[in-house]
């Protein structure tokens, strides 16, 4: 029995991690929509001391209006405390703002399902023989204010009779 | 200039015989271009649009890669009815700007519970924002029929399916009866009435043959699924431009692709399914 449970960590440990890199490659994501001059957090972070306290921000991140379930939650469910500069699951794992999308998916798991499948977001490039993109959540939903905001239509054909005139 | 593909089509469509078969049966009222002649007449049309443009075109002749068909997927779900699609096929393709104005996709708005009442849609719709409360919206270009009733009516041979599965045209071939466009239920061709409206600073010089060159006076012309950028395995520009995702594409016989999931896990259907044109464009509904 030892052996058998021995074996299989072994196994989880060969399989996890090749996992993560094959993951990097598999999703050859966009650059996360940062505001200009805003990353790495830890420039202004690294000299601050940690607040967990909920609260509304009043002196930094003012722009922020968190409308995404903010009853349930706020800043540090999401980032990261103590490593600024990265992101933290719900089972305390720390991963890149590149791999946002796996944090999108612990509540989102359908719509996660469909964007890993190519069917929930969008992709552009070559989709052979070429660099291909996978445009993230956040890059189309601000993760503080995630509904799709409404968009000013490009304009309406010209009718056939203004065309050509009668 | 009878086109490769069109005799292609012609001799295994209609004579299942040798070259040689074929071409003693045609007497040589219709024969297959020579790779030099098709060279010669891709020189003649790229020095005909440098005289006409002040550009160099480059036109390509890439034919259809084996074991691809091309499939759409657009997702009714996230349509907003934006029109950037409308626009960047336009850019991308060359199409007539203004005088005439042509358009490949046609953005048509549905009140929402009323999806197959398309006799009521509304196409010339112009809020401040979309989307709008209570419609939907739903774009619709050339279906790439695997049963094309605009190829069947041509009298000409003009238009054809190519092996890849795209309905080609071409220009210099079609004579201008307009015969297809009557014949297509999806409105998925329009007509050059008069000389087209192209700027030179606005032509898109990277072209193919079969696809986004630039047309002429009295030629229709239709969307190709961007055929010069899927043989280069490149999205469609539509694909590219769409904000919210809503349009996917892929090889309908690679089952790994992104079409054949969310024909396999969708709701999906085809448009006007009932007329048995067998289209390859897939609407479907990811919510």
């Amino acid at each position: 029995m030892k052996v058998m449970l021995l074996f299989i960590s072994v196994l989880s440990i060969g399989f996890s991690l090749p996992a993560s890199a094959a993951q990097q490659d598999e999703f050859p994501v966009a650059p996360p929509p940062f505001t200009e001059g805003i990353f790495p957090c830890s420039a202004c972070h690294a000299g601050l001391g940690l607040n967990t306290k909920k609260r509304v921000l009043k002196d930094e991140h003012t722009t922020i209006e968190l409308r995404h379930a903010e009853k349930e939650r706020w800043c540090l469910d999401c980032h990261h405390a103590r490593n600024r500069d990265k992101l933290k699951l719900a089972d305390g794992e720390t991963i890149n703002f590149t791999e946002s999308y796996r944090l999108c998916g612990q509540c989102h798991g359908n719509i996660y399902r469909d964007w890993r499948a190519g069917i929930h977001g969008k992709r552009i490039g070559f989709f052979k023989g070429g660099k291909r993109i996978y445009f993230l959540c956040v890059n189309c939903h601000d993760p503080h204010n995630p509904k799709f905001k409404p968009l000013k239509p490009e304009p309406p054909p010209i009718r056939p009779e203004l065309q050509y005139g009668k | 200039m009878m086109s490769m593909g069109a005799l292609a089509g012609f001799s295994l469509g209609s004579l299942s015989c040798t070259k040689t078969g074929v071409e003693e049966f045609l007497q040589k009222h219709i024969r297959e271009m020579s790779e030099g002649e098709k060279k010669a007449v891709i020189g003649r049309l790229e020095a005909k649009y440098l005289r006409q443009y002040s550009r160099k075109v480059r036109i390509s002749t890439q034919p259809a890669e084996k074991g691809t068909l091309w499939g759409y997927g657009l997702d009714l779900s996230r349509c907003i009815g934006c029109r950037r699609c409308v626009y960047a096929c336009v850019k991308e393709n060359n199409q007539s700007r203004v005088k005439p104005q042509l358009q490949w996709i046609r953005v048509i708005r549905l009140k929402k519970g009323s999806l197959i009442n398309l006799e009521n849609a509304e196409h010339y719709y112009n809020p401040e924002t979309v989307p709008e409360p209570g419609f939907m919206y739903m774009p619709v270009q050339c279906q790439q029929c695997e049963n094309p009733p605009c190829v069947r009516v041509c009298p000409v041979k003009a238009t054809w399916t190519e092996p890849d599965g795209i309905v080609t045209v071409d220009y210099n071939w079609c004579i201008g009866c307009r015969y297809c466009m009557a014949a297509c239920p999806y409105k998925g061709r329009v007509f050059n009435w008069t000389e087209p409206n192209l700027p030179a600073a606005e032509l898109n010089t990277e072209v193919h043959y079969l696809g986004n060159r630039p047309r002429m006076k009295n030629v229709v012309e239709k969307c190709t699924f961007c055929l010069q950028r899927v043989r280069q395995g490149r999205y469609p520009a539509c694909v590219e431009i769409c904000p919210t995702g809503t349009r996917k594409f892929g090889n309908l016989l690679d089952p790994n692709s992104e079409i054949r999931y969310l024909i396999e896990n969708k709701r999906v259907f085809r448009l006007k399914e009932d007329f048995n044109t067998e289209p390859k464009f897939y609407y479907f509904f990811s919510a």
